[in-house]
């Protein structure tokens, strides 16, 4: 009872935080503005537009994966935040698995919301907007695990935001690769094979960030 | 007993043959100490002898390389990071640590009365001089309602009035059955029961 409470409060303190900060709506603008710019760099073509523009959509949602990695876990590792919560007993993984479901809740509603908005830029109707929602539904829990997981490895390095960035685009491949899929005709099979993969990363997320932030304190 | 930290519901601090090595370099070893409730111990010693380590360690953020202690269960550690946060005013982000700690709303004014920072409630901690900070760290661990403190120089950058009223808040502390470790080189107005010198283990061995 005692950790259910604390990891509440925790995820609370920062959604709030993320919200309050404005740094929920950097991906956003950023997801927003990459929509706004393909039509002006491609040209207008709706045929063109409404062939490529999920694709598009989802590599914007992967780059604004990237836009709050220095600011998910080294604040808080410096300020001691994480210290104070292991003296009263919470362990690495809990925290850890308590900032993937805040990040996720300040990360994923948004860029949906956002993406309905792109959508319609690219000109994407009912079905193919309904299959794009559903990959990014899918696919964003863990988006914000990989971030969580590299933000955690990377946390008290020189640089660490570009060397996140390095190594969480890689990791995002599958993920790409089969939400981008989702879009063509054989989209189903897709969406399972990005849940299977999206369920993993959720499920690895706090044992491998756990254990960096438990290896970052030695 | 099994190398590291025992749980156990005791409410004594009793470490044994306590060993720590942080970046391949020994930093003490063979340390025994017991403080029951209502006792101080001081911590002294040069600078990098391992003071902090060893706070951290019975924090249960380091691990032993050996020896074991045991501790009480809830404990509260005061080091060089403030871990509040700094936008908010100092009362909503007490309120964050009291919620952890399960305490309420008299109790965050309780403490901030007792570091004598009351006046600031409503100030954002980022506009904090650093000895408002030092005492902010002190109404963060004073919240906690642990019964072991464990101190890493409280008395950094306090002004003599200040000083005098940490020994308050440390004096009722033992006085109701709490244990306080404290690192200072700056002298605390409490009496301790014993002192911990620790030695770089160099001039150790050269002794031997």
């Amino acid at each position: 009872m005692f950790v259910m409470n604390s990891i509440a409060t925790i995820i609370w303190r920062d959604v709030r935080q993320s919200y309050a900060s404005g740094g929920t709506w950097l991906p956003v603008i950023f997801y927003l503005s990459a929509a706004t710019l393909f039509p002006f760099a491609v040209g207008p073509d709706r045929a063109l537009l409404l062939q490529t523009g999920g694709g598009i959509l989802w590599i914007a949602a992967l780059l604004a994966t990237l836009l709050p990695l220095d600011r998910l876990i080294q604040p808080d590792l410096e300020n001691g935040v994480y210290d104070q919560m292991i003296v009263r007993g919470l362990s690495d993984e809990m925290i850890a698995a308590a900032r993937l479901v805040s990040h996720w809740l300040a990360f994923g509603p948004p860029l949906l919301l956002a993406a309905v908005l792109a959508s319609g830029l690219m000109g994407l109707d009912g079905a193919a907007l309904g299959t794009l929602l559903a990959s990014l539904a899918i696919a964003t829990p863990a988006l914000a695990g990989l971030a969580v997981m590299i933000a955690a490895l990377t946390a008290g390095m020189k640089g660490a935001g570009a060397l996140g960035g390095l190594l969480l685009v890689p990791l995002a491949i599958p993920l790409l690769i089969f939400g981008a899929g989702s879009l063509s005709a054989q989209g189903s099979s897709a969406l399972a094979f990005l849940a299977a993969i999206s369920l993993l990363l959720v499920a690895i997320t706090p044992f491998a960030a756990g254990a960096a932030l438990s290896a970052v304190r030695e | 007993m099994s190398k590291g930290q025992s749980t156990g519901s005791d409410n004594r601090l009793l470490a044994e043959a306590l060993s720590c090595v942080r970046g391949e370099r020994l930093l003490f070893r063979g340390l025994d100490f017991l403080l029951e409730p209502g006792e101080a111990g001081l911590l002294t010693g040069p600078n990098g002898v391992g003071k902090s380590s060893l706070l951290r360690l019975l924090a249960g953020l380091l691990q032993p390389s050996a020896g074991s202690f045991i501790a009480p269960e809830k404990k509260a550690l005061c080091d060089d990071r403030l871990a509040l946060d700094e936008h908010l005013p100092f009362e909503q982000a007490l309120r964050f640590w009291a919620k952890l700690d399960g305490k309420g709303q008299a109790d965050v004014a309780a403490a901030m009365a007792h570091a004598g920072l009351g006046h600031l409630a409503e100030v954002p901690v980022r506009y904090f001089s650093t000895g408002q900070r030092q005492r902010a760290r002190l109404a963060r661990t004073y919240l906690t309602g642990a019964g072991l403190w464990l101190l890493d120089e409280p008395a950094n950058g306090l002004d003599t009035a200040s000083v005098d009223q940490l020994g308050v808040a440390l004096q009722s502390h033992l006085d109701g059955g709490g244990i306080i470790l404290a690192a200072s080189h700056i002298p605390l107005p409490i009496a301790f029961d014993f002192t911990l010198k620790l030695e770089p283990l160099e001039d150790l061995e050269a002794c031997l």
